[in-house]
């Protein structure tokens, strides 16, 4: 599964990690994230986030 | 209030003169200043501002921290005032209204110049609720470390005051991650927190009651050194809030003026700002040490001239004119050309200070050489072209160097480098 990055804060999105503060198990591919699943740093939406 | 526990970092930026209170200031009372019906200004003009975020912004005209009063049958209160007011803001509120009567406190971004006057404020009404985004309030806890009381809002959440209602709209990274916007139906006011601001100071609340090119100016620097590396964010804001059909006839930002007078003016700017902004200008930007990189720089601005009379040319020295107008500059330009010395093989400082900046700033589209003298090794073209690069310039070429002093035949070719200039600008970015 794929990293994304996000475009304006840097955050990488991890599959492996998932994102467990806001309910995102690991393993979770970034494509499988829910529409409304922010930036945990900055906030902004998936479609900030670039592949890695 | 207890101002031990305070945390050191926030009293380490506030100026020396207002460590120790003088209580002319808990007396210096000033009158509110009316809106409309049910809101007023309640915030603080800072005429003596000149500069801000540490030294990374030059505020030659001051600045306001706008806060806002809502009197309908709840009372709200829209963001504080930088830390150094926050007992003459708190003081002068009192005045207005009873601290008690507060039934919302709305912090739409919590950065100190907004958020500062809360500690004092809520040392006298801990319990009031703060309306804030999520991040909102995690940035509160890390600035205050209080465990007031939070209640997180979203894009659509309602707050009713009786025949009023505030609508909220989040605008992540415009410019931090907690900002967000409050819409109040009645009087279709768009509270837009850094949004549309500038720092500006004035008297007068509106932006017809001041002089226009200073205005437009203030509000592109602010755009331009400030919410640039957002244009994304910006555009796409806009286009959510157009697409909501909401009425605005004011538009009243946390610095600055309010926008009354036709404030789609100001919305049109930054559709136009955030879409890789640029105007017929090529900036030329240096640094000299004995005159040679400057003499090169006047003759590659003559050449421009020469090729095209209609583009507006603008030589800056990095170390005599403001960074922040630098960057202005260099916004709405199509070419950024930089120029510095070779000094202990690399570039002077101030030249790596305001490419560091640009860089940060991630300017659109926009085409960029470099140029510059030396004395033996001359890395500084090179390392320039490098920096320029990671900047996400295209560069036009591979840079024009000097041995020592240019004589005629070298400044014949710095006119010729800037010719060329004029031709690669015209032909389309790949």
């Amino acid at each position: 599964m794929e990293k994304y990055v996000c475009d304006v804060c840097g955050y990488e999105y991890n599959p492996a990690v998932g994102d467990p503060d806001n309910g995102i198990a690991p393993g979770t591919a970034f494509a499988d994230l829910p529409e409304d699943w922010v930036c945990p740093l900055c906030g902004v939406g998936k479609d900030e986030f670039s592949r890695a | 209030m207890n101002r031990g526990i305070f945390p050191p970092e926030l009293h380490n930026c506030m100026p020396k003169k207002f460590n120790f209170v003088n209580p002319i200031i808990y007396t210096c009372i000033y009158m509110i200043k009316q809106i409309t019906e049910k809101v007023s200004w309640v915030g603080k003009v800072d005429w003596e501002l000149v500069r801000f975020h540490g030294d990374e912004y030059s505020t030659h005209k001051g600045s306001s921290y706008n806060s806002y009063l809502i009197r309908d049958e709840k009372v709200a209160l829209i963001d504080t005032v930088w830390l150094p007011y926050d007992r003459e803001f708190v003081s002068n509120l009192k005045q207005n209204v009873n601290l008690h009567d507060i039934d919302y406190i709305i912090m739409q971004h919590n950065e100190i110049d907004h958020s500062g006057a809360l500690m004092e404020l809520l040392d006298e009404i801990p319990d009031t609720p703060i309306y804030c985004t999520k991040k909102g309030e995690q940035i509160i806890r890390g600035h205050y470390h209080k465990d007031w009381n939070f209640v997180n809002v979203k894009t659509g959440d309602q707050l009713c005051l009786g025949q009023s209602t505030l609508t909220f709209i989040e605008a992540p990274m415009l410019h931090w991650p907690d900002t967000m916007f409050t819409y109040m139906d009645e009087g279709h006011i768009l509270f837009s927190n850094d949004g549309f601001g500038q720092h500006f100071a004035s008297e007068s609340l509106y932006n017809s009651d001041v002089n226009q090119e200073e205005l437009m100016y203030e509000a592109e620097k602010y755009y331009a050194n400030i919410l640039c590396p957002f244009s994304q964010m910006v555009s796409r804001k806009i286009q959510q809030i157009l697409s909501m059909n909401l009425p605005i006839d004011l538009i009243c930002p946390s610095h600055g003026i309010i926008w009354k007078d036709n404030p789609s003016q100001i919305v049109e700017k930054y559709v136009a700002w955030s879409d890789a902004y640029q105007e017929n200008q090529i900036t030329i930007v240096y640094d000299t040490m004995w005159q040679s990189t400057r003499l090169m720089a006047q003759a590659i601005a003559d050449g421009i001239r020469e090729a095209d009379s209609e583009i507006k040319v603008k030589l800056m020295n990095i170390t005599h004119d403001d960074k922040n107008d630098v960057l202005t500059e260099c916004f709405h330009s199509s070419a950024v050309l930089v120029g510095s010395p070779t000094i202990n093989n690399g570039y002077s400082f101030a030249i790596a200070g305001i490419l560091e900046m640009m860089q940060g700033l991630k300017f659109k589209k926009k085409k960029a050489a470099s140029f510059g003298s030396y004395g033996w090794s001359g890395e500084a073209v090179k390392k320039i072209n490098a920096h320029l690069e990671n900047c996400g310039f295209e560069l036009l070429n591979d840079g024009m160097t000097c041995l020592w002093v240019p004589e005629a035949d070298t400044l014949d070719k710095c006119r010729e480098f800037g010719r060329n200039i004029v031709e690669s600008i015209h032909s389309p970015i790949n």
